[in-house]
């Protein structure tokens, strides 16, 4: 039988960790690890953050991110062991045999060089075809990857499009090279969910039309469904289970494939509105300083004592401006915010400190929402502190108190943030904002940054708190799954307007507008074959029309 | 309009606002000057009734306000005035000396600039490794060093034992091209090795930092050589911290060679300058001070018109 494309054998990959305070030490991120994959495959790794995917991924480039160093195994690429490969021998393999496709392909693009040179420049340096040829592969790749005006889009630097269209650029510089393996590295996470499916759905027929083998890394297994013959689940650079994408979507064999099969185990029962709202924004416009268009339309929502208002929409929509409006950052040009029967002061300057502690926040980025420098105990302290004077002993019983209601303890309260993980961090921010015991706190995209099994903690937690302090949450987030998990009321932003408002139920039951149904039927479901029926459910829809 | 455009009129229009404000401060700094100009002219000697002569024909008496419009007005049209101890016209005689010390600065840069970007390239292109230490170390040393000393070695060691170059830099309309050049050969030696330093670790340090961005693994991951990576896609992106070093390095250059000029005898501005502030010739001082100010705003301004145009997203808006 001949040599598979990729062979990968008991690959352990090492990096040189610093603890502060101790002499540095090898730390094994992959262990363990055995794959083949035949021409024209897909293997999808998925995992949560952690879990060695790119670190594994990247080792079919000999490539180690960082301090990172392949110190076992063999990566056979075509039969040949590309882990003994010397400078030249790599060059040779990286970018023609091989290529990347980056999670953010507006980081991974340089902002000073137009698209048609960095699409191209792989395929000429290493003298795969002329000039000439190379430009006309690289336009029929943009017009196959579905980008405007594909005679003209390498002309353009990469600011000038969008993130989506730089995400397929992205793509067609990978396969530009006429590469025999593409590795593509959460090629659509960074991207709205109405955008994804167009992605995703190019991604699979330039693979199926070009013949390439690829390896599928993300942590969102719905995607990876859709996209791959075979999956690998892994955790902590363990193999936990790998077989076809079939048995693992539909059968999986190990209790951690399940919990990420069936993850969003939240059941929640929807509250029905009061007359009377704690939090009303009535007919809000508002424009940033110095632009000359209004980023919010005529905004009106209300959201009730102990329950949560949940906003969605993709980037853009206005989610967050609203927010900075209720929270009294941009005052709205027109409309007023009313706040527990009052009407609150469009500016910050004008608001009490009764009114600043009644409206907390959680933010997206929990290490950049929390100074470094201060321990846990510090920081939740702060609000007690500035709100209800506690100090000394009385602040310390309060802080454990909140501690204990986060679920971490005691035993946190004199850790710094870099000690702690992802979810924790997200934890002490909820913790820091019910120490203000505020009627509502506004969460924006605080599971966005977070894995699946983590954030399902958060949202449970969340909900529990809810129960006990009554505290009511404007949840602003993009995930529509987060949304049915926990809303009771439901806000779809689009450009700046609400185009639907109601009741979870109302919102999420037929008949839907144009966009809410874009929205709803563009999140991967975790079955097979999912994306060619929402894509052929589309065009028969678009030619009906 | 282009936005840039709209930009780069601004960046002008801001330096000239600043040059003005500078005007103003070298005319008032030089009037708070303790000691009378007729009276240092005079003597201690003069009469009461020569030194109230003088002070009507010199406009002394003048309020400074109008004092200070009808100096401006003069340099505007290019009349700098006339010095008070050789009565010579100051534009003339500063043009000539402003002539040299660009000539020096010119060379110098064109030396140090280039050279200390490829040793910046160089010492990204083996971090941590001994070429990058070795120059590291060859260039903080030497920016340590005063750079009279410096000046002295090099003078001793190169034109007094070796006879190669020689000690003073006196240099006439008279010589040719490359006969200058070998007379300023030292002092443009001593200024790179002064201004070598800053601007090569500001390259190092801008373009390592641009190395940690993730275009960079993207350009590494096409297989390219160490030297396109950085040079390519690295150097673009790192040019406007670098003009910004160089230019203030450039402007080191013309203002801050006094001690050089003097060390080699070269009759630039800063012997000029020298001169006439040891004489209390007012009218030069604030001449030279005006000139060594519209360098440093216009080379800074330089800086930030090229740092806008090296910015693709202000070149080519959406």
């Amino acid at each position: 039988m001949a040599d598979p494309l990729l062979k990968v054998t008991d690959l352990k990959i090492e990096a040189t960790a610093y603890p502060p305070g101790e002499p540095p030490q090898d730390i094994t991120i992959v262990e363990d690890i055995s794959f083949a994959l035949e021409k024209g495959r897909v293997l999808g790794l998925i995992g949560e953050s952690g879990a060695g995917k790119s670190t594994i991924g990247l080792s079919a480039m000999a490539y180690g991110r960082g301090g990172v160093r392949i110190t076992g195994g063999e990566v056979l690429v075509n039969g040949r062991d590309i882990l003994k490969l010397g400078v030249s021998g790599l060059k040779r393999l990286r970018g023609a045999e091989v290529t990347y496709v980056a999670q953010s392909a507006a980081a991974a693009f340089n902002p000073a060089r137009k698209i048609m040179e960095q699409v191209t420049e792989a395929t000429l340096a290493h003298g795969r075809t002329s000039k000439r040829k190379a430009a006309a592969r690289a336009v029929s790749l943009f017009a196959k990857l579905g980008l405007p005006d594909p005679e003209n889009f390498g002309n353009r630097y990469p600011h000038q499009v969008s993130g989506g269209q730089l995400q397929r650029a992205m793509t067609a510089l990978a396969l530009c090279p006429e590469p025999e393996l593409v590795i593509f590295d959460e090629p659509t996470t960074a991207l709205d969910v109405t955008t994804q499916i167009d992605v995703l759905a190019a991604i699979k027929d330039a693979i199926r039309d070009t013949g390439v083998a690829a390896l599928y890394i993300t942590h969102d297994l719905a995607v990876v469904a859709q996209v791959s013959d075979e999956i690998m689940v892994l955790r902590d650079g363990h193999r936990i289970e790998y077989g076809a994408a079939d048995q693992i979507i539909n059968d999986p064999q190990e209790d951690y494939t399940r919990a990420l099969v069936s993850v969003r185990s939240i059941d929640h029962e929807e509250k029905q509105p009061t007359d009377d709202p704690v939090m009303q924004a009535s007919n809000v416009t508002a424009r940033y300083k110095g632009t000359k268009f209004d980023v919010l339309h005529d905004i009106s929502v209300a959201l009730d004592a102990g329950q949560t208002l949940a906003v969605v929409g993709e980037s853009g929509s206005g989610k967050s401006t609203l927010a900075r409006v209720i929270t009294g950052l941009l005052p709205p040009s027109r409309g007023q915010i009313s706040f527990a029967g009052r009407r609150l002061s469009a500016d910050l300057a004008g608001r009490s400190r009764e009114d600043l502690r009644e409206l907390q926040m959680i933010y997206q980025m929990a290490d950049v929402a929390m100074n470094p420098r201060q321990t846990v105990g510090t920081i939740i302290g702060r609000p007690l502190e500035f709100y209800f004077g506690h100090r000394g002993a009385e602040k310390r019983r309060r802080v454990i108190e909140l501690l204990d209601k986060i679920e971490l303890g005691a035993g946190y309260i004199d850790r710094y943030p870099a000690e702690l993980s992802g979810g924790q961090k997200q934890r002490v921010c909820i913790a820091r904002a019910l120490a203000a015991e505020p009627r509502l706190i506004i969460c924006d995209e605080v599971t966005s940054a977070l894995d699946p099994l983590v954030a399902d903690g958060i949202l449970k937690l969340l909900l529990e708190l809810q129960k006990i302090e009554n505290v009511a949450y404007l949840f602003i987030t993009h995930d529509l799954a987060t949304v049915r998990a926990i809303a009771d009321s439901i806000a779809v932003m689009y450009q700046g307007r609400v185009v639907r408002y109601g009741t979870k139920s109302q919102v999420l039951s037929p008949p839907f507008d144009d966009y809410t149904d874009l929205l709803l039927s563009s999140v991967p479901e975790m079955k097979l074959g999912w994306l060619e029926e929402v894509i052929a459910h589309r065009k028969m829809e678009s030619a009906g029309h | 309009m282009h936005p840039v455009l709209i930009l780069v009129v601004q960046r002008i229009a801001l330096g000239l606002l600043l040059l003005v404000a500078a005007s103003i401060l070298i005319f008032a700094g030089t009037m708070i000057l303790p000691g009378d100009v007729a009276q240092s002219i005079l003597g201690q000697s003069a009469t009461p009734e020569a030194l109230a002569n003088l002070r009507a024909e010199l406009g002394l008496n003048e309020p400074p306000v109008t004092r200070y419009f009808n100096w401006l007005f003069g340099v505007v049209q290019g009349d700098l005035g006339t010095a008070l101890t050789n009565g010579q016209d100051i534009a003339t005689s500063m043009g000539r000396r402003l002539s040299n010390t660009l000539f020096l600065a010119f060379w110098a840069a064109a030396v140090a600039v280039p050279l200390a970007i490829f040793l910046g390239l160089v010492a990204v292109l083996y971090r941590d490794r001994w070429p990058d230490k070795l120059i590291s170390g060859v260039t903080l040393a030497s920016i340590s060093i005063p750079e009279f000393l410096i000046g002295y070695v090099l003078m001793y060691f190169v034109a007094v034992q070796l006879g190669w170059f020689s000690t003073v830099a006196m240099i006439s309309d008279s010589m040719s091209l490359l006969e200058k050049l070998s007379v300023i050969a030292l002092p443009v030696a001593v200024l790179t090795l002064v201004v070598l330093a800053h601007m090569m670790r500001m390259t190092r340090a801008a373009i390592l930092n641009v190395m940690q961005s993730a275009y960079i693994e993207t350009a590494e991951l096409k297989g390219l050589s160490a030297f396109t990576v950085i040079f390519r896609h690295a150097f673009p992106n790192a040019i406007a911290p670098i003009v910004n070093v160089v230019m203030i390095n450039l402007a080191y250059l013309v203002v801050g060679v006094v001690v050089i000029e003097v060390v080699f005898v070269y009759p630039g501005m800063g012997q000029y300058l020298v001169d006439h502030v040891s004489k209390r010739d007012v009218p030069v001082v604030q001449a030279c001070g005006l000139v060594f100010a519209a360098v440093y705003i216009g080379l800074n301004m330089v800086a930030d018109i090229v740092s806008i145009l090296a910015n693709p997203r202000l070149r080519h808006p959406k």
